[in-house]
């Protein structure tokens, strides 16, 4: 049924490749900073994860909804003003309804606006594509980046507090120096290491995720 | 006017070393590890961004203060910063271009890199969090500042001898950048007991 349909094809790949192919924290390694901050515990990594798939989305609608208007010389500005509106949009909405986890994660939610991954899909995607495509792509970079925070938090959790969303796991506190910020950028490097570790043993590649730098 | 002196001293030690914005608060770890490959352009990278950290500190306590708040506009605060700091950056891109042209190919290059970038946001956001006085606003900004630019120093240099170092190919780039970070972190976390209130 798929493989008749063009259409439903174009948008699984884009949604995958933003994703796998493109994860914005594993490969490109860009947007980095919440990464590490937010991902002492999988609540806060999902929360986070949650406000970058609206904001992502909701960017790349609306450059794809005014693309045709937008002159190319101030799309720049434009881009700022859009992506700033939506991530005050998550933050207000944030506040109100998740206050515990707001008060922690609060400068990190308004500080998506400075995030490089929405920034770039708009640029290079939305602003060429139509609504719906658009759409898929800010799924899938958007659930990319919420897939490396869970991930992290995961395991920075569970080795930490010992603890899984709040509930008791191990019974224990095995790896203290997981919740401090040593614990995030080493728990990182050796996820990143242990992708591109994949990416060598079993497709061959050159493991260069992360080598470009920003 | 001797506590005020303390308090500034505070904030200024504070946001240097304790919340330190590479290894404690991570903020800037784009560039931070994307410039970190030569001394040189981490000493270039960090006097630009203290001066631009500063001025946009400056200037967007101005605007918050005595527009924003008695406007009730503080909702606003994330657009309207972004907007001041792209501005400010913009401006004296061009201004520099045109004064001081020796200047701006030693150290004007990296504004390019500056104007969206979360580590100069942070500033006045904290800023109009904490409710800062100006003055504070302004150390906050000068001690962020040569936080970051220690960290990218010593990040610079450690990152010059490891490119000659025989690196485990999966751990090569940036994930042995990130082990190194959160090494150099825990050092950093020595500092936490120097102030105790």
């Amino acid at each position: 049924m798929e493989a008749t349909n063009p259409q439903k094809i174009d948008y699984w790949k884009v949604t995958l490749s933003g994703i796998f192919k493109e994860n914005a924290i594993f490969r490109l390694a860009i947007s980095l900073c919440p990464a590490i901050a937010v991902t002492t515990g999988l609540r806060t990594g999902v929360l986070m994860g949650v406000a970058v798939v609206f904001v992502n989305v909701m960017v790349n609608i609306t450059v794809s909804a005014i693309r045709a208007f937008i002159h190319p010389r101030i799309r720049m500005p434009i881009f700022m003003l859009i992506i700033s509106g939506w991530v005050t949009v998550a933050d207000l909405s944030m506040a109100a309804f998740a206050r515990e986890a707001y008060k922690q994660m609060g400068l990190y939610i308004q500080l998506i606006v400075a995030f490089a991954s929405i920034f770039t899909r708009a640029e290079i995607f939305a602003s060429k594509n139509k609504i719906m495509p658009s759409f898929f792509d800010g799924i899938g970079m958007g659930v990319g980046f919420m897939f490396a925070l869970i991930v992290i938090s995961f395991f920075r959790e569970l080795l930490g507090k010992g603890t899984l969303w709040g509930v008791s796991i191990i019974g224990a506190k095995p790896l203290l120096i997981m919740l401090l910020p040593t614990g995030g950028f080493i728990a990182t490097g050796l996820l990143m290491a242990f992708f591109n570790w994949i990416d060598i043993r079993f497709y061959g590649g050159k493991g260069a995720g992360g080598a470009s730098g920003h | 006017m001797e506590k005020e002196l303390t308090k500034l001293f505070e904030i200024f030690i504070a946001s240097a070393l304790i919340n330190n914005f590479v290894f404690t608060r991570f903020l800037g770890l784009c560039i931070f590890f994307g410039v970190t490959k030569k001394v040189e352009t981490a000493v270039g990278m960090s006097i630009t961004f203290t001066a631009v950290m500063m001025i946009s500190a400056a200037l967007s306590w101005v605007i918050f203060n005595l527009v924003m708040v008695p406007l009730d506009l503080t909702f606003l605060k994330i657009v309207v910063f972004i907007g001041v700091i792209a501005a400010f950056v913009q401006s004296s891109d061009t201004i520099m271009r045109k004064v001081s042209p020796g200047l701006y190919y030693k150290l004007g290059v990296y504004l390019a890199l500056i104007s969206t970038n979360c580590i100069i946001l942070a500033v006045p956001l904290i800023n109009a969090g904490e409710h800062y006085t100006f003055l504070e606003g302004i150390t906050l900004g000068l001690g962020s500042g040569l936080g970051f630019a220690l960290a990218l120093v010593i990040m610079a240099s450690i990152r010059e001898k490891i490119e000659i170092a025989d690196v485990p190919m999966p751990f090569r780039g940036l994930p042995i950048a990130f082990v190194t970070t959160g090494l150099i972190a825990l050092a950093f976390t020595g500092f936490a007991g120097i102030i105790t209130s």
